[in-house]
């Protein structure tokens, strides 16, 4: 499978891909890790006419402190969130959520500003994400717009990113010691998840459970008013509207959201 | 595009379309073929080569993306006189293959997998190897393989015949 011909940029840094993205309009997407977009290129899902790779923008990798936020470059692979001791000190459920996405040669390439953008409703991270109550950064020409995770993501494989803008960092709660629980259910190794769930600090996300990797807005409410786990993971399904594949019809994707949330808030990992 | 890049130790200059795929750069235009294309989905990992030392499926990575860059395959870990490399020698002695055709992309996986964990435990082997799928051995063999090149690459680097330079090369 060859994708359709296009024309290939090196952005060299930040402002170049923009003043780049400007340019080409809506023809253009940006390349990091192309993990996602590449596969669709080559089933011709996607045909951009020029890819602008900002991989080797230095400024838009790496991992940093800043106050009571870890700030992540977008273009940081998912390798160097599962081996990085800040990631793993200040945000465990980050490090094990990345360690989760694909294989190993998917993390060596995958990067945490592209599974975000690509906003898959079924992925790792952009569960991740929404539980941590964190948001990203984007930047655009007129400057630097932070928008939580509750209000990035809008439908299947769409966000509030706008053509012209570039998914820039991504910022997530310092929070070593915070309960927190993942869990995936998948048949195969290496597949996306027939249902997920992250719960970090009394936040629940669900993955595979809607158009959008969604919140469990009744579980979180219950806990709150101090119902037991098992009660309040029944709830898990309320408000949901998932679809059903060969994997699984909605009955058992609901099935599943109240049993994987009650392990994810006992603290499970695996 | 002028491509310029790092191929098994050699250097290489090449014309090439943006949209030619690492794994058709590595095939036809270099003649190295043993990445294999098996599903073409990211999924099979028969295409696994290294990229600046880490394992990568070159059926989703752009020649592009890796210029400028360093690219090994099977037939680079191979030594100049022709001896093979202690992960390439361990399959053989551990008949870690049958058909062969999954082989080069496990073999680059599990180098890459014993450069960033020289130590690992056979369930670390497993999950390793996730990415990459055999439809003959159900994989014990290989398994015992992987297990047996830790082994082998740790005693000559105690011994100090072989540098963590080659094994990530």
């Amino acid at each position: 499978m060859i994708p359709a011909p296009f024309d290939y940029e090196t952005a060299d840094s930040a402002a170049h891909a923009l003043s780049m993205l400007a340019e080409y309009g809506e023809d253009a997407k940006l390349l990091a890790g192309g993990h996602s977009l590449l596969p669709m290129m080559k089933v011709r899902l996607a045909q951009p006419a020029v890819l602008i790779d900002i991989a080797r923008v230095a400024e838009l990798s790496g991992i940093r402190v800043e106050g009571d936020e870890l700030v992540i470059g977008a273009t940081t692979r998912h390798a160097e969130l599962v081996s990085s001791p800040l990631v793993k000190a200040e945000a465990p459920i980050l490090a094990h959520a990345a360690a989760q996405v694909g294989d190993p040669q998917i993390r060596h390439r995958g990067t945490i500003g592209g599974s975000l953008a690509h906003a898959d409703p079924a992925a790792d991270l952009p569960m991740t994400l929404l539980a941590l109550g964190g948001s990203v950064e984007i930047t655009g020409p007129s400057g630097v717009r932070v928008v939580g995770a509750d209000d990035f993501f809008v439908g299947p494989f769409e966000s509030v990113l706008a053509p012209g803008e570039l998914l820039s960092a991504v910022r997530v709660p310092r929070g070593g010691s915070v309960p927190w629980g993942y869990q995936k259910f998948v048949r195969r190794a290496n597949d996306w998840a027939i249902v997920g769930v992250a719960a970090y600090d009394g936040r629940v996300a669900l993955a595979s459970m809607g158009g959008t990797p969604l919140r469990a807005l009744a579980v979180e409410e219950a806990l709150r008013s101090g119902a037991p786990i098992a009660e309040a993971a029944e709830l898990a399904a309320d408000g949901t509207s998932p679809g059903y594949d060969f994997h699984a019809d909605a009955e058992y994707r609901k099935h599943l959201a109240r049993v994987l949330t009650r392990r994810a808030l006992d603290g499970r990992t695996g | 595009m002028q491509l310029k890049l790092t191929v098994n130790g050699v250097v290489r200059s090449d014309e090439v379309e943006p949209r030619l795929l690492l794994v058709h750069y590595l095939r036809e235009v270099c003649g190295l073929r043993a990445a294999n294309v098996g599903c073409d989905t990211t999924s099979c990992g028969a295409c696994t080569v290294l990229l600046n030392g880490e394992s990568v499926k070159s059926c989703t990575v752009l020649a592009a993306q890796a210029n400028g860059q360093s690219v090994v395959t099977a037939e680079g870990l191979v030594s100049e006189t022709g001896e093979l490399h202690p992960v390439q020698r361990a399959f053989r002695e551990h008949h870690g293959l049958q058909c062969g055709f999954c082989t080069p992309g496990m073999v680059m996986a599990a180098t890459s997998l014993l450069a960033e964990n020289p130590h690992p435990t056979e369930q670390e082997v497993r999950e390793g190897l996730e990415g990459n799928f055999c439809r003959c051995t159900g994989y014990h063999n290989i398994v015992r393989a992987v297990l047996a090149a830790a082994d082998a690459l740790s005693a000559s680097s105690a011994s100090g015949t072989e540098s963590e330079a080659e094994v990530s090369a």
